[in-house]
């Protein structure tokens, strides 16, 4: 009994760890610290779904903590940092948004997250369910990061911070997704990412920068 | 060798194929040639399933039954004609120095792997690899719409990627709900997600997870079917991408979409009393309709205005099943196969007469009946088919949901009527002068590809005015299916 209440202890420090730092990213102006954060909540997300592993005893858990180390924590992160090297964007900082204004809309979020998933956690019966709240909080405060950056890294990484908060839900909520889905979704994120690295470089052609309010001429007029 | 294996790994092959070999002078037939070979293994699969029934492929990964049959071969139908079309059109636009050869590779290939995942779509038994196909169908389309490289392109396909990509990440949250609705049932054995089982249990999952799970799913796939509010990525798209990329969206994408709703919707009827996701579906269809008709009046290009008639009679379609019952899902089905077939023929017309007139603005294109009559009477016929004219084959299925509305549904009929009516004075009123005004453009360098319009209209023309016994059986079967 000791060693399932700590574990879930661990769950929820590691899921608390998480929510930090969506908050942490949400603050942060600059390109290449963001992309360190949000490697760092991809290697909480594989320690986190380490422990559930570890100790519910399900083996598939270990394949999907193992894809997210290697996807989330180390292989997404270096072609994130590979872009921004090549793309010479490294000194992008923000400049338009109001931190405090938009911490005190991030915490509105999680109220309303926890709200939503409280019902869907009381039906689950998993060691982690009590983390569904602040899955859902991470995916909206992703979701809030994607509204208010102007540049198109930022969002990108906003994007896949978004699918961080998916994979939090689908572990806490149901011990993760089938094998054969989760190796899907890593291979449709990584063609993602690849795809908008290809994508970058024909932005940057056109517009000689990455801010996307360079893209808002296709109106209704 | 199977049908089935067959016709998922043609264009897989080919599409792998082409990006090794697609600047060859050949690759065009090789792209032409390959969606022939997967239209003729889906026909020959939709008449072994027709005569054997329903069946699984792969273990259970993969179902084939009447339902999902039909929009395959759709599917593969719209996809050969659209290989044939982009022959001439692409090597026109070539000419003009708008697209260069590493390019049109980029195009073919992408453009089988696009009918691959839309085909894995559709016959996928996984609600998760549903959701695998309809990303990974974003991602090969979204390099297709900034083909150009122009400035307006990028940012459509900047739009349609961010928006799309939003959109199904609230579809995966709805597919994990789904899985943690049918794990109580089904128990951990992997069997969670695949439909066959789900609906076996329908009734017994949790009426509270499987709303919220079909709240998701409705507006994350919904993004991709173009369902207000989130439609803002699919004008955009349709306008900057090259004509045959906006044909198949059109024609084949948002079908796709939709069509996941509905295997969702089957669920979600099943476990919820009282017709919570039918309701949900007639207010998203009907706000859709409206919104589209009168965005459509304020067009100017001509390829955004047929952009948003298809948002248009996709809110229609929403709407129909949404009211369910066998009248209404047939009725949905059938506007669904006529909308493909006119829109895409449409947009075949559309992409000869602004590649004539050099321009995508209606009001410089004009007197297309003097610079080449069959392209002006393909554009007017088509343009009266979409309008809902007799005797085209949109007239019965748009009479069918209309007599149905009224009958079960009379608060929405005058709205119906009012949006319909304002969609046919737009359209038309800008069409008439584009086909039979003034003109002194010049004739093409590459005689167009009209054979797919007239095929297209003239199956959409038969339907209207007789509809094979065997058709009816098979909608009949295939809206049985949906409750």
């Amino acid at each position: 009994m000791s060693a399932v209440s700590l574990s879930t202890q661990l769950i929820n420090l590691f899921a608390s760890v998480i929510l930090l730092l969506a908050f942490a990213m949400l603050a942060q102006r600059r390109v290449l610290p963001l992309i360190n954060l949000f490697a760092l909540q991809g290697l909480t997300l594989c320690l986190s779904t380490l422990v559930v592993a570890f100790t519910t005893g399900q083996a598939h858990l270990y394949g999907s903590a193992a894809l997210t180390l290697l996807l989330k924590a180390m292989l997404l992160p270096w072609i994130l940092h590979r872009l921004v090297r090549q793309l010479q964007v490294r000194a992008d900082v923000e400049g338009l948004i109001n931190i405090p204004a938009t911490m005190i809309a991030g915490i509105v979020l999680v109220m309303i997250a926890f709200n939503v998933a409280l019902p869907i956690s009381q039906l689950s019966s998993t060691i982690s369910r009590g983390t569904l709240g602040i899955a859902l909080a991470t995916v909206m405060l992703a979701f809030l990061m994607m509204i208010i950056r102007t540049k198109a890294i930022p969002q990108v990484v906003g994007f896949l911070a978004m699918e961080n908060g998916l994979f939090l839900a689908a572990t806490s909520a149901t011990y993760g997704m089938p094998m054969v889905v989760e190796l899907g979704i890593a291979l449709d994120v990584l063609v993602g990412v690849i795809i908008l690295g290809v994508f970058f470089f024909q932005i940057r052609e056109q517009f000689d920068s990455l801010d996307i309010r360079n893209l808002e001429k296709l109106k209704e007029h | 060798m199977d049908l089935f294996i067959l016709m998922l790994a043609i264009p897989l092959v080919s599409g792998a194929l082409l990006t090794v070999v697609g600047e060859r002078a050949w690759a065009p037939n090789l792209n032409i040639i390959a969606s022939l070979g997967t239209f003729l293994a889906s026909a020959l699969l939709t008449a072994e399933i027709v005569a054997a029934g329903p069946r699984f492929a792969f273990g259970e990964m993969f179902f084939i039954d009447s339902l999902n049959v039909f929009f395959v071969a759709l599917t593969a139908f719209v996809g050969l004609t659209t290989s044939i079309f982009s022959g001439p059109y692409m090597r026109n636009e070539q000419e003009h120095g708008r697209l260069t050869r590493p390019r049109l590779r980029l195009y073919k290939s992408m453009f089988q792997l696009f009918m691959f995942t839309m085909l894995a779509a559709l016959t996928t038994n996984n609600l998760g690899i549903l959701w695998v196909a309809m990303e990974a169908a974003t991602l090969t389309t979204v390099l297709l719409v900034s083909l150009y490289r122009t400035p307006a392109s990028l940012e459509a396909a900047w739009k349609y990627f961010i928006l799309c990509g939003v959109g199904i990440a609230q579809a995966l949250f709805g597919t994990i709900l789904l899985y943690f609705a049918a794990e109580r049932v089904l128990g951990e054995t992997g069997n969670a997600l695949l439909w066959t089982h789900l609906v076996d249990v329908k009734g017994q999952l949790e009426p509270a997870i499987m709303a919220l799970s079909f709240i998701f799913l409705l507006v994350g796939y919904g993004t991709k079917v173009g369902l207000a509010p989130l439609h803002n990525w699919l004008p955009d798209a349709h306008a900057e991408g090259p004509t045959p990329v906006s044909a198949v969206l059109s024609g084949l994408l948002l079908n796709v979409a939709l069509y996941a709703i509905l295997r969702v919707k089957v669920l979600a009827d099943g476990a919820i009393p009282g017709g919570f996701a039918g309701n949900l579906m007639m207010g998203f269809g009907l706000l859709t309709l409206v919104v589209a008709a009168f965005f459509l009046s304020r067009q100017k290009d001509i390829k955004r205005m047929f952009a948003y008639s298809s948002i248009e009679h996709m809110g229609l379609i929403t709407f129909a099943f949404g009211m369910g019952g066998a009248v209404a899902n047939f009725a949905g089905l059938l506007h669904m196969t006529m909308h493909s077939l006119t829109k895409s023929a449409i947009f075949f017309t559309v992409g000869h007469a602004s590649q004539k007139c050099g321009t995508q603005l209606m009001e410089d294109i004009r007197g297309l009946i003097k610079i080449n009559p069959v392209i002006g009477w393909g554009l007017m016929l088509g343009t009266l088919a979409i309008l809902g004219m007799p005797p085209f084959g949109v007239f019965a299925s748009e009479f069918m949901i209309l007599t149905h509305a009224m009958k079960h549904h009379p608060w929405a009929t005058p709205i119906l009527l009012l949006a319909l009516g304002v969609a046919f004075a737009s359209i038309f009123g800008k069409v008439q002068p584009m086909v039979f005004g003034e003109t002194q453009a010049k004739p093409l360098p590459h005689a167009p590809a009209i054979t797919p319009v007239f095929v297209h209209l003239a199956i959409v023309l038969m339907i209207g005015l007789y509809i094979p016994p065997y058709l009816t059986r098979w909608f009949h079967e295939a809206a049985r299916m949906l409750g």
